[in-house]
Formats: C-alpha cells, structure tokens, sequence
C-alpha cells in the first residue's frame, strides 16, 4: 500500500515539476519583454484628485515647476497654415516651444535642420532638444496638425519622475512591438530622451538612415529604438480608461460616438481631460481654442489643487 | 502485477499534476485584469464640478422657459439634439411645431414653411402667455439650430427686473428704427414684454404685417415701448451669435464687413475679440456641433488654467463705445459702463454689485 501511494505522490511531485520549469521557460523565452505580457498594455493615469488634495504646499510648488514641457514641432513650409496656427494656438502654453523645419520659410521662424528625411529630421531635433533643455524634463514631439493642451499633459505627468524613462501616448501595436502614434502627439522623459540620444550612437540597432527599401514610419524607429535602451510605449488614460491622445477631429470623434452611443453621446465620447486631437483645420482649430480655454458656463468652478497661468501676450485664451 | 499498478498510479499522478497546475495558471490569467484601450463606458462618472451653487441658485431665482421653433420633419434630425444638450437646461423648454407630438411638441394650429415663421412666432407666445406667464420669468425663443448656455443667459439676466419691458439678443440696424434682435441668435423677452407682446396683438396695435418673424417682433416691440439691451459682456464682446463661431473667431485682416455682418448695430469685431467667454447662444449649428459645443462648453477643459476674464472681479473701464447714449440697457451691467442705465428701483434684491 505504502509503496503505491509513494508512486502516486512521485508521480505526482514529478508532473507538477515538469509544469513549473515549463511556464518558467516560457515566459523566459518571451524574449526582451522580460516584464511579461503585461507590459505590452501599459497604461498610464494621472495622479486622483484625492491625492492631488492630500499633498503640502510646498510639494505642490515642486511638482508645478517640475512639469515644465519643452514643445517640438516638426514643421515643413507645406505645412505653412498650420504651423502658423499652431504657432499662435496651443504652442504658447508650452514652457519652451521651438519649430524644426526640413526647410526655411520666409514667413516664419524655425531652426532649420536642413533635412528631407523625416526620420534623420526628428534625430536632429532630439538631439538640439535635450542640449538646450535647460532645466525643462518633458518633451512633447508633434506635427502642427495635431493640437495640444498642454495643461493636461501637466496634470498626466504630475506625479511621474523625468529621471524615469517615458513614453507615452496613444499607442498601436505593429507585431511585436509597441509604439506611440505620432499623429497624436508623444511625450517623452529628460531620461528617456539621455537614453535615445546615446542609442542612437549605435548604427546597428538604431541607424540614422535605412538600408531597406521601404521606409519604416519614423514613430515605428523610435520606439525601435528605445527598446533596445528597455523603454516601453504606455498609453495615456484618463481615470475612466479613456485615452486622452487622438489622431482625429473633435467632430470626428462626435460623429462616431453619435453612431455608438447615441444615448450618451459627450460623455461616452472623449475625455474631459483630453491632450491631444489631430486632423483639425486651421478655424477649427481656433474654435477649439476659445473651446477650451474660454467658453464656458457661469458658475461652473473647479477648484484644481494646481494653477497653470495664461501665457503673456495672448489674446486668445 | 504490483509494478503494473505501481506504474499506473505512477502516470496518473503525474497527470493530475499537470491538470492542476494547467487550471491554476488558467484561473490566474483571467482573474489578472487585463485593460482595453476602448472600455465601455459606464454611466457613474462624475464630474468633480465643486461650487456649482452658483449655477444652481440662479436657475431657482431667474426662471427662463426656453421655446424651441421646430417643425415634424426636424424633430429627429435636429431638435432631438437640442433635448438631449441644452433644452434640459431650461426650467421649462417648449418644442413649438405645426402638430402636437409625443416628443413632446407643442402644436400650434398654423401650417409650416418659411412664410408661416411669424405666425409660429405669435401664436407661440400667445400659448406661452396663455399656459405659463406665471412659470418663469424671462421667455426665450430659439430655432433648432441654436446652441444656448443658459447659464451665461440667467447671468446676465441676474441684475434685471423682469416686471420691466426689456428684451436682449444681438442687435440688428436695418428695417425697424430702434433695431430688432436676430431671431437665429435666440432673443429673451422679460415678463412684461410678453404682456405687451400679446396685448399687442389682442388690442391691434401688432398685427402680421411681415413673414419676418424677428423683423415683426421687432417692430412690436418697438411699438409697445419694450425697450431693447446691449448684450455685450463688459469687455463689449457679443454673447448672442446669428452664425456659427467659426465665422466669427479665426483672426482676419482688417477688411470691409462680410455678408454676415451687415445688420449688426454695434461695430462687429473678427478674431478672439468677436466672443465673449461667456457666451450665450450660437446659430446654424448642426447635429455633430451642438453635441462638440457641450463637449467644450461642459466637459472639455484645461486642468488648472487660470481664466483670464473674471465676471465680478474684473474692473472694466469700457471706453471704446460708441454710442454714449445713456438710456440703453446693458445685460452684464458694470458701475464702469457710462452709456449704461444705472441699477434703479429695490429689484436688487441680492448681492449689492453691480457686475
């Protein structure tokens, strides 16, 4: 009898061995996402309201002048209308905004970086971005044709240290990898940019220009590339889940939501606390403008724990 | 015989192991939370609007009813919209058509089309004066293409005594002496110019003598001495708006007036400087705008941003008007406005400011 359970119970140890070092193996061999699968769905809030109401003041006065953004827009002269909307809208909340353009245009200023290919373009623009930092530690990298309010790009990384590496936006998944849309926008950390700029040294894992015969989307480089320095894409979310970068138009946005939730249809729609929208024209944007930082009901007040000012010598917002 | 068995229990212990091991991995996978980008929405957000009171008191002390112009074939393409934004807003809001309806609507006894408008506009008034004179205080008219911040309106509307024969909007020049207000644009009549309005019309002194209907308005208000207002906020910007904002915000070159801009009374100004902050109405706004409209309005905001123009705090000293007649109205009333009518009379039954 004893000798029959023993088997049992060796048989038993044996299987359950045998299952171990195989889940242990696989998630070995899921190669560089060591994290597990959890990190390809990374999701990244804002600090609550709660905690935002439990801090001192003098932590409070920390964090606003830690959160100062340092703006990159990647223009070209075909792009004359919006890079001028974007110049007299949301760029002037930026802490430091500065157009890269492939080329000079008479009409507005910019550094010229003097390069056709995009993706050589937007290493230039790192690069000249985290050498004049200065004490700024957040990067926002956009088109023109994407707006930005950056106040809430402030309140979503409030809480997150810029020594860290991040990436964040809307994220899309290519295969194995993640990466961040560039139509709507991507913030990077003062770490995460030290990282690129030393991977970009490296001609193998992170070449300056392609030997392929098709061009890999330079958004898909960048986060090729800071992969390798083990900065992953999160996605940015209000507290509901909502994601708070967009590729499209506020009516766009609108119109799908009539479609989907014709019940409820601002409140399924986006978020109150939404960064960025693309693919608006020039008086839309406007609109959006006096949308944002005006239009409103009397009465209605928030009592936000932190204070943005409006910049100087501004008539629209 | 023994080994044989030995052997069994051996494999079968083996793969009870790996069933249990397999269902446990099993139950933690699924129990992990796993985020998708597009969750479904759950109805229990709120918004952490903190002082609301000051909304809240004003929709108790200034009752406005709101009556929306509609027509059948509108209901669902345009005022279902309407309802679903702003027309809750209202302490009473009247859907006004040619047939009485579950929507509900109100059906007016008149047939429909752009030469009956004037018609729908009097006998719309006279059901109001009729059903509920003494429901509200200030009477709001719109089209189902108007977007209306009732809040902003009761705002203005604060510092006013509807006993008194006044009537706001955005003011147009041509066709009647005084002026008239834009119909797109929505107008407000206090309580007393309902009166006079519908006594108007009972006495013949008003009759149908125009398809206009804001022109025939106008010109019965003028006729039954209601006086009408300046509804520019303190900074002299528009609050009542007859096109959407797209015509009015993008910056322009200085340039002759367009199309759009050829009644206005006051000197229309293109760019940031068209709108106020607070506005109250804009007009041909479709389905897709009223819903972005409340999107910016109610819900889209900057976190943190200090607003420029504070209503109540800031101390203007308007200068640039033109027209320094004193005996005009002005909805946002400020002590720095000389073409203003001073506050008179014990109405100010509330905060002794006058902005």
């Amino acid at each position: 009898m004893m000798s029959e359970g023993s088997s049992f119970m060796k048989g038993l140890i044996l299987g359950g061995i045998f299952c171990l070092v195989m889940s242990f193996f696989e998630t070995f061999n899921s190669g560089t996402h060591s994290e597990g699968h959890e990190h390809l769905h990374h999701h990244l809030k804002p600090v609550s309201k709660d905690e935002l109401q439990k801090l001192s003041e003098s932590q409070m006065s920390d964090w606003t002048l830690q959160v100062r953004v340092y703006c990159l827009i990647m223009v070209t002269p075909k792009l004359l209308v919006h890079w001028a909307t974007a110049n007299d809208t949301w760029s002037k909340h930026c802490d430091k905004s500065v157009f890269y353009t492939s080329e000079s245009s008479k009409a507005l200023e910019a550094i010229d970086l003097q390069e056709q290919d995009e993706w050589a373009r937007l290493r230039k623009a790192i690069k000249h971005a985290y050498e004049n930092a200065g004490d700024l530690r957040w990067f926002f990298v956009a088109r023109p044709t994407t707006y930005a309010i950056i106040e809430n790009l402030k309140y979503l990384v409030l809480d997150k240290d810029p020594s860290q590496p991040f990436y964040i936006g809307h994220t899309e998944k290519s295969g194995e990898l993640d990466y961040v849309e560039y139509d709507s926008g991507i913030v990077l950390s003062y770490e995460a940019m030290r990282r690129l700029i030393e991977i970009f040294k490296d001609e193998d894992r992170c070449p300056e220009r392609g030997h392929a015969l098709w061009k890999t989307p330079e958004e898909k480089q960048l986060a090729t590339c800071l992969k390798y320095t083990g900065v992953f894409a999160e996605n940015g979310e209000d507290a509901q889940g909502k994601g708070l970068f967009n590729k499209k138009s506020v009516s766009s946005l609108i119109s799908d939501s009539m479609g989907q939730n014709p019940a409820d249809v601002v409140e399924a729609c986006c978020s109150d606390m939404a960064i960025t929208f693309g693919g608006m024209s020039p008086s839309q944007i406007q609109v959006l403008m006096y949308g944002v930082y005006r239009l409103r009901p009397y009465g209605h007040d928030f009592h936000d724990s932190l204070t943005f000012l409006p910049p100087n010598d501004s008539d629209n917002d | 015989m023994r080994s044989f068995k030995r052997h069994i229990l051996f494999l079968s212990g083996i793969a009870v192991s790996v069933l249990l091991s397999k269902t446990c991995l099993l139950i933690r996978s699924t129990l992990t939370p796993s985020f998708t980008m597009n969750d479904s929405y759950t109805s229990t957000v709120q918004h952490a609007v903190k002082n609301r009171r000051a909304a809240l008191d004003l929709s108790q002390k200034v009752r406005v009813l709101c009556w929306v112009m509609t027509q059948p074939q509108h209901l669902k393409s345009r005022t279902q919209h309407i309802r679903a934004t702003w027309g809750k807003r209202c302490n009473i809001v009247l859907y006004m058509s040619s047939e009485a309806s579950d929507f509900p609507t109100v059906g007016l006894n008149v047939l429909e089309g752009r030469s009956q408008l004037y018609w729908k506009t009097i006998r719309a008034f006279q059901h109001i004066h009729m059903h509920h004179l003494d429901d509200a205080d200030w009477f709001l008219k719109a089209d189902d293409d108007t977007f209306v911040v009732l809040e902003n309106l009761r705002y203005g509307l604060s510092k006013h005594n509807a006993e008194e024969p006044l009537y706001f909007g955005r003011r147009f020049t041509p066709f009647v002496a005084q002026g008239y207000m834009s119909g797109g644009a929505g107008y407000v009549l206090s309580k007393e110019a309902l009166r006079r309005f519908v006594k108007g019309f009972a006495d013949g002194l008003c009759t149908h003598n125009t398809e206009i209907e804001d022109i025939g308005l106008g010109k019965c208000m003028e006729t039954m001495k209601v006086q009408l207002g300046d509804s520019r906020d303190v900074l002299g910007r528009q609050t009542f708006h007859p096109y959407p904002p797209n015509n009015y915000l993008p910056r322009q070159l200085p340039r002759p007036r367009p199309w759009y801009l050829l009644y206005e009374h006051y000197h229309p100004v293109e760019g940031p400087g068209c709108c106020s902050d607070l506005a109250i109405s804009f007009h041909y706004i479709d389905a897709v705008q009223m819903h972005t409209l409340e999107y910016y309005t109610y819900h889209l905001r900057p976190f943190g941003y200090k607003y420029r123009f504070n209503p109540g705090v800031t101390a203007v000293h308007d200068a640039n008007h033109e027209d320094f007649n004193p005996s005009i109205v002005c909805l946002f009333r400020s002590i720095f406005q000389p073409h203003c009518i001073p506050l008179v009379g014990p109405k100010d039954k509330s905060d002794p400011q006058s902005v």
